[in-house]
């Protein structure tokens, strides 16, 4: 059984501009001890997705579908059941540690705040606890850091603090929300390995939200592709790395700058803007950006699940999915073959 | 050898905090630029790049008198920039334009796109016919790749990059001699960044900027620089020519800096990335380490690293480093094994 396995997600706002359909119809799931990295641009409902299944809903967003996590129902819970459940069994990190830790209050106070909540332990119990958690996601000299306030910790210290209160409960599931993406590409090795290294420890399974997928590569499992609030791609990570099969996904990748080829290549991007989500329109939401659409493109793409489970929203995949894998290497796009070249 | 039109001189910027009650009131100084010199060549870029603290945009500030620099000269083509009043430097601006990082916050939300790219040309030059000043908004919009007819629209209907792009139309519109980028990819997707490089690449050439282009990582930089300085708490570490830096980094932090670009490859990630690169973090500026004062992070430091603080000094081949043991270590990173 999936640790989470959410079905038929439907994120919408109300803004004085009129509605806008932020997540559309999404599923997805995570196993136990899983990774799984949700990707895509600014605007591509990443974030929405995960806070509206955590009940983190802005005031003017809804939400509806299915979110089972252990086999209850996120999305039916009152707000006291969640409260349970987030913090302990889920925890979640943000992008920017700052405005995710209570400036007045010092590290102590907030930590023993989770643990006291959570676990009914008494005070001088959970502080020795989050002195240890500290430890583990190494503070150096923790006893003497956690009686300070955020202020005096740096950008990457106090991911690790996030970090590190969010593992107090032992979760069996960690969402983090571009962890590193305010941080220096320096701190941000170190929080990446940080990651991967209390996930094995633990068995934790781990939800990364990210616009960069050079930072997936190390540690993830398995990965997401969402465009305009809906899933265009999933696949293994190698899968997605080497045989991407939607051109967004390509786009991605292609647009990671690479230290491992020389400086002239030309930088690629995808050209063009993510989608005004108020006016979306139908047929396949990327076409405009694509430089492979098709007259067929107007219509909207179904979402094929190919015979190893992969799932792609487009066209090409669906008629590259005709022919067995030999072969649509040999007739496949120019970025096909580049990418199986890279991989070998 | 063309004369350089920007000339650095041990520029020094130094941030003055107190600290204690009314009684026993202490001083802090904190040295966020310490003495850094560079020259730059008409339509030549230099990437800065360093971790955050590292003073990169201070110095930018200093460099365009936004702030005043406690030592060192700033020589723009000839003329020390330093010792004008605010209006002589006001005048120099026309030539000296910056774009910020945050594309959205550095717009005027209550400002049209067409006013925003405009607002130079109507500060210095209020004499200019309105017809004339939107033709030339609508220019400049089509210049930096936008639809010269969203010229009313407002900040909140564009994209991060197109915002962006804004932003550096309105650095153009004046016809400056340099521009100083600080960050201006930092805050954007990764699928857009490349496409806002492209463009400041393509600019530079059509009209033969001379550009200084910051960053935090060394990644981007490579695309665009010619040559790099790498800063570390307000110091050079390192200023090389551009290939020279990414084959054979002088310093162990420069070398630190390239081991940390993630790399987006399942197989080689697992690999290249075991290693612990660079531990720990920048040490407070208030107390900096003595000696080398990247000795307390630096994975080849000797007894004199804790002592001597090294010179900047040039090596052989004309780049410059600071650091005692340049000439013995061998830092030549190792392509796709």
């Amino acid at each position: 059984m999936a640790l989470l396995e959410v079905t038929g997600l439907q994120v919408k706002f109300d803004t004085p501009e009129g509605e806008v359909q932020a997540v559309n119809d999404l599923d997805f799931s995570v196993k136990h001890g899983e990774s799984l990295a949700i990707v895509g641009e600014s605007g591509a409902g990443k974030s929405q997705a995960v806070m509206a299944i955590m009940g983190l809903l802005a005031k003017n967003g809804s939400a509806t579908g299915k979110a089972k996590f252990k086999g209850q129902d996120l999305m039916q819970m009152s707000r006291k059941e969640l409260n349970n459940i987030r913090g302990c069994e889920i925890a979640m990190i943000f992008q920017d540690p700052m405005t995710s830790l209570n400036p007045f209050l010092t590290i102590e106070k907030q930590m023993v705040e989770v643990i006291t909540y959570h676990q009914g332990l008494r005070r001088g119990e959970a502080r020795a606890h989050a002195v240890e958690m500290l430890r583990a996601v190494r503070i150096p000299a923790p006893e003497e850091r956690i009686k300070q306030y955020p202020h005096e910790f740096s950008g990457g210290m106090r991911q690790r603090v996030m970090i590190a209160m969010g593992l107090l409960c032992e979760p069996s599931l960690l969402i983090a929300d571009e962890p590193t993406t305010a941080l220096d590409v320096t701190v941000q090795a170190q929080i990446t390995h940080l990651v991967g290294e209390m996930r094995q420890k633990s068995n934790m399974a781990l939800i990364l939200i990210t616009h960069d997928l050079a930072v997936v590569a190390e540690v993830c499992d398995r990965v997401l592709v969402m465009y305009a609030g809906q899933v265009v791609e999933t696949g293994s990570v190698e899968d997605i790395f080497y045989r991407p099969q939607h051109p967004y996904t390509q786009g991605l990748l292609d647009s990671v700058p690479r230290m491992d080829r020389p400086a002239d290549d030309e930088l690629h991007s995808i050209p063009g803007n993510p989608p005004n989500m108020m006016d979306l329109g139908s047929g396949c939401h990327f076409r405009d950006r694509c430089s492979k659409a098709m007259d067929v493109c107007k219509d909207d793409p179904p979402l094929q699940v190919a015979q190893d489970g992969r799932l792609s929203r487009c066209f090409i995949a669906i008629e590259n999915a005709g022919m067995d894998n030999s072969e649509r290497v040999a007739s496949g796009t120019d970025s096909a073959e580049d990418s199986t070249e890279t991989a070998e | 050898m063309t004369t350089p039109v920007l000339r650095v001189q041990d520029l020094t910027v130094d941030f003055t905090s107190y600290t204690g009650g009314l009684l026993q009131r202490k001083e802090r100084v904190l040295r966020a630029v310490n003495g850094i010199s560079f020259d730059l060549n008409a339509s030549e870029t230099l990437g800065i790049v360093g971790e955050s603290g590292s003073g990169k945009s201070t110095l930018a500030r200093a460099i365009l008198g936004l702030i005043k620099p406690n030592r060192g000269r700033v020589m723009w083509q000839g003329e020390d920039l330093t010792l004008l009043d605010e209006e002589e430097l006001r005048q120099k601006r026309k030539e000296i334009q910056i774009v910020f990082q945050d594309p959205v916050a550095s717009l005027n939300p209550r400002m049209t796109a067409g006013d925003i790219i405009s607002e130079p040309l109507w500060t210095f030059y209020p004499n200019m016919a309105p017809l004339q000043v939107e033709e030339r908004a609508r220019g400049m919009m089509k210049m930096v790749g936008l639809l010269p007819n969203q010229i009313n629209r407002y900040p909140h209907q564009f994209s991060g990059g197109q915002c962006q792009r804004i932003g550096i139309a309105r650095s153009l519109v004046l016809n400056p001699k340099l521009v100083i980028c600080d960050e201006p990819v930092s805050a954007l997707d990764v699928s857009i960044q490349a496409q806002i490089i492209n463009l400041l690449k393509d600019l530079q050439k059509k009209l033969g900027l001379a550009l200084i282009f910051i960053a935090h990582d060394l990644s981007l930089v490579k695309h665009i620089s010619d040559r790099i300085l790498v800063m570390y708490m307000g110091s050079s570490m390192e200023l090389s020519e551009r290939d020279a830096l990414y084959r054979r980094p002088l310093h162990p932090y420069t070398n630190a800096l390239i081991k940390s670009v993630p790399i987006p490859d399942p197989k080689l990630a697992a690999r290249v990335r075991q290693d612990n690169w660079l531990t720990g973090d920048i040490p407070s500026p208030y107390d900096p380490p003595k000696g080398c004062i990247f000795n307390t992070r630096c994975l080849y430091k000797v007894s004199r690293c804790e002592t001597d603080v090294p010179a900047l000094r040039r090596m052989e081949h004309g780049d410059w480093v600071a650091c005692h043991r340049a000439e013995e270590l061998d830092l030549t990173i190792c392509q796709d094994p």
